[in-house]
């Protein structure tokens, strides 16, 4: 099943010098294991292909039921160096609830995540 | 019941709203009111108003804050923390002094000044002493720009501030202090937490970290259920409310709008975020991965288990130096085609920069409505928008050439293609960059001191 990241959780992001950190947190707690599963460190780096230069780390923060993933190379230089419009990366959180996710059907009925 | 000492967030950075201070103190009970004014590059914006005046170099929107609570902090002994001192401390503590005496206040304010975090007049000794303040995103010495540097300023943790309340200041006016201290200190203060008390050390950073920017945890930039955030206009922002055993709860002032819950303060805590097992501060090392919350009620969320260790040898060096020039150009297309048009006006545009001879470190072209925020993601949702906003910035070490850059925006409005608006701020600005080098440095370098004025 087709699942939008967009209907399953919410998200902030923020900056640190070139590197864009989002972090995503499970709008239910029994959503989480969905997100822990499935939104792998590839399947970001892949979304934001030619949108970001550097690599994506991943880590995982099951208290908060969130997932944080720093994006390098995400804010064309960083800080004031930036010509972007979103130079502080305040609006990568957004462009990650874009991201539409594969769950089996199984596992999507189980954790009844509302379908794509 | 223990024990509860609050702190309240008045201010998140410098620019926020002028009303939150006097809000934070009429609007319930509070011991501390905590105010944060300074981001990477403010310190840098402060020195070069220091440099055309000595007095200066200060956020300046703090001496109105404290001319706004000061009957609070007199009559009913709340204390003020404040970063705003950015590269002048003493200078900003004076003028609080004057705002205290000119309110008849001057012998019920007890002004700590904390200084020993600008390393500016000491680098050049420094990096002869060995100590190559590299930058720790690309490695380079700060020789490579040392010419260059406007401010150097090490990030200095709660322990002057705890000295400074020990020694009966009532308005603690610091430099580059860590956003996180300014929470801390007061709780470590009043509990009387040790020097390796890790858990409880982490616990105030972690209370400072939620609240350090303002209503960000209180319902301000919340996308979780955003329509259903109620009354921001009329905005709470948010307070801790501390316990000797490192336990907190977030809460805000009955009768405010905004919103304290779970997801809320779940969005402050992951907002820049890096390692989460190892949020790195001069004082402790807090582990995010140890945080629990659990709803406490109405707007109120308890804040427990956090575990911390030992921090490390080094403090962090904010250090700003001057790299070029910029400008940002932007007029507005309108339907039909109007990214089509934008898009042309683009080409003729970089056609002409082209032929002038004008050579940039980067040219970047945005279609606002179109793709400025999400890129390619975006697909083609802009495709049949009613407008779009061409944004072209360029950016280069030639100032003449970004100049010149400003000259060929609004030409476009009658030369270039049609349907076009939205030029009436007319040529853009040259901007001087200001950019950003993290460093680290021993902590036995640097020696703060505290004054009581």
């Amino acid at each position: 099943m087709r699942v939008r990241l967009l209907d399953i959780a919410h998200a902030r992001s923020g900056d640190k010098g070139d590197t864009a950190n989002v972090g995503v947190i499970a709008l239910r707690p029994e959503w989480y294991p969905v997100l822990a599963a499935h939104l792998t460190r590839d399947r970001v780096a892949d979304h934001f292909r030619g949108v970001i230069t550097g690599g994506v780390e991943r880590f995982e923060l099951p208290n908060l039921r969130a997932l944080n993933f720093l994006l390098h190379g995400a804010l064309d230089g960083g800080g004031t160096q930036s010509l972007k419009t979103d130079a502080q990366g305040k609006v990568y959180s957004t462009a990650l609830l874009r991201l539409v996710l594969d769950v089996p059907d199984a596992e999507a009925r189980a954790a009844g995540l509302p379908p794509a | 019941m223990s024990r509860i000492v609050r702190v309240a967030s008045g201010q998140g950075f410098w620019g926020d709203w002028l009303e939150a201070p006097r809000r934070q103190v009429e609007g319930g009970p509070v011991d501390y009111l905590m105010l944060d004014y300074l981001a990477e590059v403010t310190m840098s914006i402060l020195q070069k108003q220091k440099e055309r005046d000595p007095a200066m170099g200060y956020a300046r929107d703090f001496i109105g804050a404290v001319e706004s609570v000061l009957p609070a902090v007199v009559e009913r002994g709340v204390r003020v923390i404040a970063n705003a001192g950015g590269v002048n401390p003493p200078a900003c503590a004076a003028a609080v002094r004057a705002v205290a005496a000119k309110a008849g206040a001057a012998d019920r304010v007890k002004i700590g000044v904390i200084t020993g975090d600008d390393l500016l007049p000491r680098l050049d000794a420094l990096i002869a002493g060995g100590h190559a303040l590299a930058n720790m995103d690309t490695g380079e010495p700060l020789s490579a720009v040392r010419d260059r540097v406007l401010s150097a300023n090490a990030y200095i943790g709660s322990v002057p501030i705890v000295e400074a309340l020990k020694r009966g200041a009532n308005i603690v006016v610091t430099g580059r202090s860590t956003d996180t201290a300014l929470t801390m200190a007061p709780l470590r203060y009043e509990f009387g937490w040790g020097d390796t008390d890790w858990n409880r050390l982490a616990a105030g950073i972690i209370a400072g970290h939620i609240i350090e920017c303002g209503a960000q945890c209180s319902g301000g930039n919340c996308l979780y259920h955003w329509r259903d955030v109620p009354d921001l206009g009329n905005v709470g922002y948010p307070i801790v409310e501390g316990h000797e055993d490192g336990t907190f709860f977030v809460t805000k002032h009955p009768n405010t709008g905004g919103w304290i819950n779970v997801p809320s303060v779940s969005e402050q805590l992951v907002y820049e975020m890096g390692d989460p097992s190892s949020y790195i501060t001069p004082d402790v090392v807090a582990d995010f991965s140890s945080i629990r919350l659990e709803p406490a009620g109405e707007n109120r969320v308890r804040v427990f288990g956090i575990e911390g260790r030992a921090p490390t040898d080094k403090l962090k060096v904010s250090i700003a130096y001057r790299d070029g020039y910029k400008a940002v150009g932007s007029l507005v297309y309108a339907w039909p085609d109007a990214l089509d048009k934008a898009r042309l006006a683009d080409r003729v545009l970089r056609q002409r920069l082209d032929r002038l001879g004008l050579r940039f470190d980067q040219i970047l072209t945005e279609f606002v409505g179109a793709d400025a925020t999400h890129g390619r993601l975006a697909g083609d949702a802009g495709r049949d928008a009613p407008e779009v906003q061409l944004r072209v910035g360029v950016r280069g070490h030639d100032r003449a050439m970004v100049e010149r850059f400003t000259r060929e925006i609004v030409p476009l409005v009658l030369n270039g293609p049609p349907s076009v608006t939205g030029f009436a701020a007319g040529r853009p600005k040259v901007e001087e960059i200001v950019a950003y080098w993290p460093a680290l440095v021993d902590k036995t370098v640097v020696q703060t001191a505290v004054e009581i004025l």
